[in-house]
């Protein structure tokens, strides 16, 4: 009974009863170990050793990783033999044990284990593997085995604290782990649970909703008071839950739609006034003290701007938006046959307690919303961006370190994406130390569907039919939860709200779903949704919000018995999408399902004679409710907006002056602006995503010989058309002191960075993705206002329709010590646009010496906001935000496409963070050529400052690469707008500004520094 | 010319049948997705191919290594199906996880039976020696052989996706490489893999590179996984069997290539190099 004396840690049994899981049956649990044949590189042990010796400097010895395997299960010898030469191990590389092997003498032995009912891939894989092979179900359990050397295990515990193990979702063992068994759930007694609440004082009732986790606020329990109260009866436990995930922030965007009273407290400097607004916007009225009333922000801003661009009764109104608003994702045409889609999500709070699991599920969700579009839309390509604390931030109890939170968001979208075989073609990384206790994780997903299938309607007796994976307790409260603000003790009291996705799961279930929808001529299914936040309650609610659903819950296959009717209806395990069938066609269904290995369930009938939602147990009814109630009972009270411009100035971006070198030059600062966190390279992430997965792509996120960054993806999504799809982002935080000016800045960095590969201009349209700080303070709710605002204005300008959009508010993190650090408001701006013909698109990277460098665009002296101002030394400085001109800007938009349309110019680049001189350092050593620059040539306003012209981001320029001989054919065509020759390339290898000089191959350095070390 | 049927087995995970579909479509043969577990319950399906791909991907997950589930799933149920193939003569390509599968399913490096006989081949070796070779390999063993060679984690431990150079050894005698040869900023494949460093004991490496067996290499600097003698791919005697890391099938237009739009018209003129090996593969079932 050797394994009577390991020790397992406190955490583990603190998980274990924290998820009423109860002990099955006493039995032998075979366990095998696999590691590296003695000559054989450890390459696991080998870069965590290198690791923690670049950050701490003292380590270990030597460090030896081993994979750990358990089996419960009646197996023989020659099985064990088998599965763990053969199926476990390589022969050529490696051994494996079936035992636990020896403690190093000097040293310790650190496991790290999956807790019970977290999801475990490899354990999965291996289970029908065995059943396949040796033709015996066993249950399997993983986990890693890490020998350190010269190491006590109290520093071998601290370092797999530090870089191997989350305890919210592993246990840490100080010793081989030998498990006795596996715990399991038990089947449990089901009884219809009431919750009392018809004679709660409001106190009470609020008392209630926080300790129940319902995050409602006190009119919404009040409106559901006031419905039972007129049913006479108490809630039963299911129906308040079902309310609560279903007007949760995060399913209705209850705050973005609400009735909003605007007021201005304070403008700073060059902020307009938004209270002229009134009566002259639809929507938009004059209240009795002259605050401005916005009845449905939502609706009268972002969506107005779209259904205004696509007005038939308007002279050239769009007609290419094909579903706005209405489906998981925005649908657009893409040619007579062909329709795109695009979503972008966030995955906030789970990202903060579990970067790797949060980030997953957060690619997987939005993978799933493209899958459940229209009636199925193939997922074509995954973007990405991040916005983070800088590395040397210092870190609050209850936050990951910033740099691991980075490393492991990004492991987490690359083992998803590349899973799933889609390719991860775009994004970008912001660093403030405000995102220390909230990392943003922003997921875009964009497919391709036949135009004919945009639209799926439930109809009346289909089956409710469950594809993908099976039930669990994991992502309890997902939804519910992202609208609580994280505290130190969250990941504590949220645990159970994180989880890790199985890609090959949902890999094996787009298979099964784009094979029911092409098999025949016409799809085997009349609707389908992904189960998202709120699982199964808002799926099957939203499909049957007009004609009601029968829900049997006891159908739903469960990863493990013991979850409760409750549980099983608003769990979030991932992979699961919910198909409306007709009783024809279940039958085929089955059978692809069977052929792509594809749990699929019938959980009951689409449609009741009272349009209700009816919840039974084994025949015993859970819960009952009005569909109508749960549609449109959502009380919507006016919020209170105040716009307090000097308060916000607390959100200019802080310095991040350790970036900044010695020297005055303008070729120093160039150098720190090149490795500035925000603008150096991003290639450490890059290189980790597979963009070349499905054979399309045309223009990858590095470009040129030297991958310089690029600024726009191109795709070609069919083989047989050389039509392709462009996707970019624009994120202007930087301008975070007025959302309006940062709205309008996104929008038009989004356009520019489509315009410079080669978009159609008339074919772009535009995702929003609000990250807000908790909008319960008005001022914060005044700062949504002027973004919502700013889409309006913005997408009429650009004349950009916003097909799709996506909130997360309450991003604030409240420490033990009880202050609040709250995000910068972020709003990200995804933009997808029609290319012609990709063999036309275009790259920054300079290409040919002799050819001539051409600013577009007026220069202005403003630097609030801006990278050079984030190096500090300001002094002299016009800190006033840049501002875009919605004019000036789509009109230069328009110009510059067209001028690299006429194929004209070699090379196209935006002049965004760090400013002109940096994009045309940018584009130098992408194509490794020399270039001289005169800064004096700029078209610029009346004597500003030379480092305001090198430097100043303001929007709307663009700087075009044009040989010599079509200088004046683009001079013409870009007729009035504002532009100069500022250089020109040749093969010297040298940057060229004035008196000052630096090699290219210097610059280029610079800007790959900021990717070392991760 | 007639266009010969190109079977494409697929499985839960494999994510690049489409791209190996495309390619052997572009190439002019008939690509057919099949399912592995079909192939299980009817084998014989194999036998109506004139080539054969295992696409890339993550097949079952490859959660305990990269093919093993599917490489032990083939060597159970479809191997002497695959054997009898290639005895006819069926060129098979393994792309990535292909590979990856291939060498532990026992199909790369394969039998050595005329390793002796011919190597003293050199690079002048024709499609007909090659045949000639392919005929002493009327017996392939029904029993899948243990597996000599590995692809083991990156040295760099992570994923990786980049476009490397390659280059063809002048003394290889695969069917789906001999005889290419490209400028070298054609000369280009993109690879993306977690599990591609080519390992082999000293004898096996040798005999592999005596016999031709080595069918492409990664360009100096560009052996990012830390392979053994930087091999990214390599045949089995007969050449027809061909495992790489790189993606040919991801390059089969120039706008595939990272810099294409650097490229003037001519040095874009013709087929690439992923292109090329589809169709060597094609001309040699059905003649040029």
């Amino acid at each position: 009974m050797l394994w009577l004396e390991y020790v397992t840690t406190q955490r583990y049994t603190r998980f274990m009863s924290a998820s009423h899981l109860c002990a099955s049956q006493i039995q032998i649990i075979h366990r095998v170990e696999v590691r590296p044949k003695s000559g054989c590189v450890d390459v696991r042990g080998s870069s965590l050793l290198r690791r923690v010796v670049a950050d701490s400097g003292v380590a270990p010895e030597l460090i030896q990783h081993a994979q750990v395997y358990f089996f419960d299960g009646d197996l023989n010898e020659t099985d064990l033999q088998f599965i763990s030469q053969q199926l476990l191990a390589d022969p050529v590389t490696q051994v494996a044990f079936t035992c636990a092997s020896v403690v190093p003498k000097l040293g310790c032995t650190i496991e790290v284990h999956p807790l019970a009912g977290v999801t475990d891939p490899a354990a999965e894989s291996v289970e029908l593997a065995v059943e396949k092979l040796v033709g015996k179900a066993v249950r399997v359990r993983t986990g890693e085995r890490w020998d350190f050397h010269g190491t006590s295990v109290a520093q071998g515990e601290s370092l797999a604290i530090k870089y191997l193990a989350n305890t919210v979702v592993q246990a840490i063992h100080v010793a081989p782990y030998m498990p006795t068994q596996f715990p399991l759930g038990g089947a449990r007694a089901v009884q219809v649970k009431e919750i009392p609440l018809l004679n709660l004082a409001h106190d009470e009732l609020e008392k209630l909703s926080r300790q129940a986790h319902l995050f409602l606020d006190l009119p919404e329990m009040l409106a559901i008071q006031a419905h039972y109260r007129a049913l006479a009866r108490e809630p039963r436990e299911i129906e308040l839950e079902t309310l609560a995930q279903t007007w949760s922030e995060h399913c209705v965007h209850k705050t973005l739609k609400s009735r909003v009273s605007y007021t201005e407290k304070s403008l700073a400097s060059n902020s307009p006034s938004l209270l002229a607004r009134a009566e002259k916007i639809s929507g938009h009225t004059l209240g009795k003290s002259g605050e401005l009333v916005i009845d449905n922000l939502l609706k009268h801003t972002v969506a107005a701007a779209t259904h205004s661009l696509m007005d038939t009764t308007k002279p050239g109104s769009i007609d290419w938006c094909l579903s706005v608003f209405v489906d998981n994702a925005g649908v657009i045409a893409f040619d007579d046959t062909h329709a795109l889609c695009m979503k972008v999500e966030t995955h906030n709070h789970p990202s903060a307690i579990e970067p790797y699991g949060g980030a997953a599920t957060g690619i997987g969700g939005c993978i799933r919303d493209v899958m459940g579009t229209g009636l199925a839309a193939k997922p074509i390509a995954c973007t990405d961006v991040f916005c983070v604390a800088p590395p040397d931030a210092i870190v609050p109890k209850g936050c990951l370190p910033p740099a691991r939170v980075l490393r492991q968001v990004v492991a987490g979208v690359r083992d998803y994406g590349n899973r799933m075989g889609i390719p991860t073609v775009n994004g970008g990384v912001w660093f403030d130390p405000r995102y220390v206790g909230n990392p943003l994780v922003y997921c875009g997903v964009v497919g391709v569907l036949p135009r004919e299938l945009v639209r799926g309607r439930v109809r009346a007796g289909d089956r409710i039919i469950v594809l993908g994976g099976k039930t669990g307790r994991d992502g309890i409260h997902g939804a519910t939860f992202s609208s609580a603000e994280l505290t130190d003790s969250h990941a504590d009291e949220f645990g159970h709200a994180v989880q890790i996705g199985n890609p090959v799961t949902q890999k094996k279930t787009l298979d099964a779903i784009l094979a029911a929808r092409d098999t025949n001529n016409k799809p085997l299914f009349h609707a389908i949704t992904d189960c998202g936040a709120g699982g199964f309650s808002s799926a099957i609610g939203e499909m049957g919000k007009d004609i009601g659903a029968l829900v049997n819950l006891d159908r739903a296959p469960l990863k493990y018995e013991g979850l409760t009717p409750t549980e099983v209806w608003i769990s979030e395990a991932q992979e699961r999408m919910v198909l409306s069938v007709p009783v024809a066609n279940v039958a085929q269904l089955q059978t692809l399902c069977n052929d792509h290995g594809v749990t699929m369930c019938d959980l009951g009938e689409f449609a009741t004679p009272n349009q209700e939602l009816i919840l039974l147990w084994n025949g015993t009814e859970m819960g009952r409710l009005s569909m109508s109630f749960l549609d449109t009972g959502l009380p919507n009270p006016v919020r209170e907006a105040v716009w307090d411009g000097e308060w916000h100035t607390r959100y200019t971006p802080t310095l991040h002056a350790s970036a900044r070198k010695d020297g005055a030059g303008l070729l120093d600062t160039l150098c720190s602006l090149l490795a500035h966190a925000n603008i150096g390279s991003k290639a450490w992430i890059i290189h980790q995503y597979d963009h070349e997965v499905q054979g399309t792509s045309v223009i990858k996120p590095l470009v040129g010989k030297f991958g310089a960054p690029g600024d726009a993806a191109v795709l070609q999504p069919l083989t047989h058309s050389t039509r392709g799809v462009s996707i970019a982002n624009g994120l202007a935080t930087g301008l975070a002191a007025d959302p309006y000016i940062m709205t309008l800045a996104a929008i038009d960095e989004c356009v520019r960075n489509l315009v410079c590969v080669g978009s159609d201009p008339t074919k772009i349209a535009i995702l929003d993705n609000f990250c807000w700080p908790s909008c319960k303070d008005p001022r914060h709710m005044g700062s949504l206002v002027r973004a919502s605002e700013a889409c309006l204005d913005g997408a009429l300008a650009y004349r950009t329709p916003f097909i799709s959009g996506k909130d997360s508010l309450n991003n604030q993190f409240t420490t033990e010590s009880g202050e609040t650090i709250h995000i910068p408001p972020t709003l990200l701006i995804s933009g997808l646009a029609i290319v012609e013909n990709v063999e036309r698109a275009v790259t920054m990277d300079a290409k040919k010496a002799g050819n001539m460098l051409v600013l577009v665009g007026l220069t202005d002296a403003r630097m609030g906001g801006s990278h050079r101002s984030m190096l500090g030394d300001c002094a002299g400085m016009d800190m006033r935000l840049p501002m875009v001109d919605l004019q000036v800007g789509p009109k230069t938009a328009r110009a510059v496409a067209a001028c690299i349309a006429s194929g004209l110019v070699a090379s196209a680049h935006d002049a965004s963070e760090g400013g002109a001189l940096l994009a045309a350092a940018e584009m130098a050593f992408g194509g490794d050529l020399g270039v001289e620059i005169n800064l004096h040539a700029m078209a610029c306003e009346k004597n500003i400052p030379i480092a305001a012209c090198a430097f100043s981001e303001t929007p709307s320029r663009y700087l075009l690469e044009v040989a010599p001989e079509n200088i004046s054919k683009i001079t013409v065509m870009l007729a009035d707008i504002a532009h100069g020759v500022i250089g020109t390339f040749n093969n010297s290898g040298l940057f060229v500004v004035g008196q000052e000089q630096i090699a290219v191959g210097a610059l280029r350095a610079a800007w790959q520094s900021a990717g070392e070390n991760w | 010319m007639k266009s010969p049927k190109a079977l494409v087995i697929t499985a839960p995970g494999i994510n690049c049948d489409l791209e190996l579909s495309q390619a052997f479509a572009a190439a002019g043969a008939h690509p057919e997705s099949v399912l592995l577990s079909r192939l299980i319950r009817q084998p014989t399906l194999v036998d109506k191919f004139t080539l054969i791909g295992l696409p890339g991907g993550f097949s079952y997950g490859d959660d305990i290594a990269a093919g093993r589930i599917m490489a032990a799933l083939m060597r159970k149920e479809i191997y002497p199906a695959l054997a009898a193939a290639i005895e006819r003569g069926t060129p098979i390509i393994c792309p990535c996880n292909g590979f990856q599968i291939a060498v532990q399913a026992g199909l790369l490096p394969g039998p050595a039976a005329c390793s002796a006989a011919s190597s003293s081949m050199n690079e002048s070796m024709s499609i007909n020696t090659r045949m000639s070779c392919n005929q002493q390999l009327e017996e392939w063993p029904r029993i899948a052989a243990a597996p000599m060679v590995a692809l083991a984690t990156n040295i760099g431990e992570r994923f990786h996706d980049a476009w490397t150079g390659v280059e063809i050894p002048a003394n290889t005698r695969c069917v789906w490489t001999h005889g290419l040869s490209f400028d070298q900023d054609c000369a280009m494949l993109p690879c993306a893999h977690g599990e591609g460093r080519f390992m082999t004991d000293s004898n096996t490496l040798e005999t592999l590179e005596k016999n031709g067996q080595i069918a492409l290499r990664y360009a100096a600097h560009d052996n990012f996984n830390g392979s053994m003698n930087a091999v990214a791919g390599i045949c089995d005697a007969s050449g027809l069997v061909f495992g790489l890391m790189p993606h040919p099938e991801r390059f089969t237009r120039w706008t595939q290539h990272p810099w294409w739009t650097r490229m003037s018209t001519t040095q874009r003129a013709g087929d690439t190099l992923g292109l090329s090996m589809f169709k060597r593969a094609v001309e040699s079932v059905v003649g040029p």
